[in-house]
């Protein structure tokens, strides 16, 4: 097979780019100390949202808004089970998943395999017209440069800015941030809520760009889970997690290509190298975190803590 | 000594699940009506689905048995306390496992010694995938949750790799699966049945059994002590990581059955989708039946008759089958939220 390796590597940057907006907007909700686990079934709901609403109006904006409020909406069901009737975080997001998923195939069935809209790729003038990194960075579709945006924004607003120390602690001590005259079930409910919109634009950017259309099944089924396990894998931190995301698109890219170099092993093989790699990692952390001396630099490097109350509800006084 | 008698505990536990119910049900009637179908034909087609023949009943006994076995290994898993989400891979490694002992096929033996070894290999599979997760909790500091999904994406690599690769079909590798199994090999199936005899009663013997480990025994009361506080079950000089190890390779071994009966019994072959999603919709039995394991039999029964009744509903109403999974969502979403009124209330 012959590919030039910039065409390769734009594929995998454009292919990457729903799984960073989801394994982005999950990092949110649970630095948060949520754990939305209805992450795959949200997808796939709002995946079929976009894309109906979009064929029917004629304009993806409309669709990709209406995904976004899909996933809001189900981020909002999983805050009142939750949050505010103290039901397991875990319980509900897995409840909620199937439900989504189910549904999206039931309303979504008289839909299926159906003509709609899907966004065209806009080359950044100038830019695009550079060697390597033009084609690489510059010519894709709205929804790929807002991935691209999206990284060092939510990087900033983490670690940059008051607010994103406020939602970090939240995260970590709910009790002290209480005590200091923040509410946290608040900054939760917002956070996810807002974590539920990306999750809904990337189902969106499934079905209106990555891979245009609707069907049973759509193609983003179980990038949920892979969304929520780069969490982990990039250790609750923005910028790892999209590296993570990146990775996992390369991997699943270089399947094709490897095929050919190691033809023994089959394809499938190469899709699920990252996730022994993510619990490598994550033994690695765990054992290193008592160790001192010149390990512990490299493990700082790959290491990344859960916020210490991920997925407890706190019980407001 | 009468509020604890089982009768009575059943009837209050019915009393409680009627809110559920209706909540349930209301909400799955309105969306239907608001999409303009009417639940009552739904109900109609799926009965005539499933109930009206005996072979239809069997076909819905095949659906029953998978799930009964996993919901059966996630009791064990809830009562310590741990959220098994690993089922699904520990499905699939019994599957693969009880394919292997099936595929060396010994023509000395005879075919029904081949089986029960093959069967009891499923639960060695599925029991040491589930230990892997257990090992990884406790020795790596990896979440059960974390842990269980990523292996549950290396199981599937592993069955891909050996239907795609070893064992591919003569001539060309396809998503089918394995060759299929020498026909002494299938558990024997009367005619006019969907679900093989010997699976069925494996079922039920370990629900039975499921039923009397976990509340007439004392290993049962230490698990149960495990997942309600480590803490202080360590006080009493229980092991919580070491139960906690325990419940899960019981949990896996049931759930390795599960896969190994799917294998011998329904498909005769290794397919890569030899879990069907068994495991996670034991996870919403389980957690429909409260953790509790008297409703299980009848709620994996309920989910069994959506499941096969939903079959027909795209011939007889042109109703997209995955309605039968919208209901089980909603059921469970209902119980979910009718326990969190019930606690806000308590205060």
């Amino acid at each position: 097979m012959d590919i030039s390796p910039g065409i390769f590597l734009a594929g995998i940057v454009a292919s990457a780019a729903p799984l960073v907006l989801a394994a982005l907007g999950e990092t949110l909700t649970e630095k948060a100390g949520v754990i939305n686990l209805s992450l795959d079934g949200a997808i796939l709901l709002s995946a079929m949202t976009g894309f109906v609403v979009a064929a029917r109006t004629g304009s993806p904006a409309v669709g990709f808004i209406s995904a976004a409020g899909t996933g809001m909406l189900v981020a909002l069901i999983l805050v009142v089970v939750s949050i505010y009737l103290g039901q397991s975080q875990v319980a509900v997001g897995f409840a909620l998943t199937f439900l989504c998923r189910d549904l999206a195939y039931f309303l979504g069935a008289p839909f299926a395999r159906t003509a709609g809209p899907q966004l065209s790729i806009v080359p950044v003038p100038i830019l695009s017209d550079l060697p390597v990194i033009g084609p690489l960075f510059f010519q894709h579709s709205l929804i790929v440069y807002t991935s691209f945006a999206a990284i060092p924004l939510l990087w900033f607003f983490m670690y940059r800015t008051p607010q994103g120390l406020i939602l970090r602690c939240v995260g970590e001590n709910p009790e002290g941030c209480w005590a200091r005259g923040i509410r946290p079930r608040k900054i939760q409910t917002m956070y996810t809520l807002l974590g539920g919109a990306l999750i809904g634009l990337s189902g969106a950017a499934f079905s209106l760009a990555i891979k245009p259309g609707w069907g049973r099944p759509q193609g983003c089924e179980g990038m949920g889970w892979i969304a929520l396990a780069l969490v982990i894998f990039g250790g609750w931190h923005p910028l790892r997690v999209a590296f993570g995301a990146y990775l996992f698109g390369f991997l699943q890219m270089g399947g094709i290509l490897l095929q050919d170099v190691f033809p023994a092993i089959p394809a499938p093989i190469f899709q699920v190298a990252p996730f022994p790699l993510m619990i490598f990692t994550l033994v690695l952390v765990h054992l290193g975190r008592n160790n001192t001396g010149r390990k512990r630099l490299l493990l700082r490097l790959l290491s990344g803590d859960p916020p210490d109350a991920l997925g407890k509800n706190y019980r407001q006084a | 000594m009468k509020s604890n008698s089982i009768y009575f505990r059943a009837g209050s536990a019915t009393l409680q699940s009627i809110p559920i119910l209706v909540l349930a049900a209301a909400s799955v009637s309105l969306f239907l009506f608001a999409l303009d179908f009417s639940p009552f034909a739904i109900i109609r087609a799926m009965a005539a689905g499933s109930l009206t023949s005996w072979l239809k009943f069997s076909q819905l006994l095949s659906i029953w048995v998978p799930l009964l076995l996993c919901s059966c290994g996630l009791l064990f898993t809830f009562k310590a306390g741990l959220w098994n989400i690993g089922i699904e891979g520990q499905v699939v490694m019994g599957a693969i496992a009880a394919t292997t002992i099936l595929r060396l096929n010994p023509t000395s033996l005879p075919p029904v010694f081949t089986i029960i070894v093959a069967m009891l290999a499923a639960c060695v599979g599925g029991s040491l995938w589930g230990l892997l997760v257990g090992i990884l909790k406790n020795r790596g500091g990896v979440n059960e949750i974390f842990g269980g999904l990523g292996l549950n994406f290396v199981a599937q690599g592993i069955i891909l790799y050996l239907i795609f690769g070893p064992w591919k079909r003569a001539g060309i590798a396809s998503m089918s699966g394995t060759d299929i199994f020498a026909r002494d090999l299938w558990l024997p199936m009367p005619v006019g049945w969907r679900v093989a005899p010997a699976a069925l009663v494996t079922a039920v013997c370990a629900f039975a059994l499921t039923w009397l480990l976990l509340s007439h025994t004392r290993f049962g009361l230490r698990v149960k002590a495990v997942g309600l506080n480590p803490e202080v079950s360590r006080l009493f000089h229980i092991n919580p990581d070491r139960y906690g190890l325990f419940a899960i390779m019981v949990g896996g071994a049931l759930a390795g059955l599960a896969g190994g009966l799917q294998v011998t019994g329904v498909y005769h072959r290794l397919i890569p989708a030899i879990s069907s999603g068994y495991g996670y919709l034991g996870l919403l039995v389980v957690m429909l039946a409260n953790y509790k394991s008297l409703p299980v039999p009848l709620i994996t029964l309920f989910f069994a008759w959506l499941a096969a009744g939903s079959i027909q509903l795209p011939i007889m109403l042109q109703i997209d089958s995955s309605l039968s999974g919208v209901i089980q969502g909603a059921c469970v979403l209902s119980a979910l939220l009718v326990h969190g009124l019930r606690k806000q209330r308590k205060g």
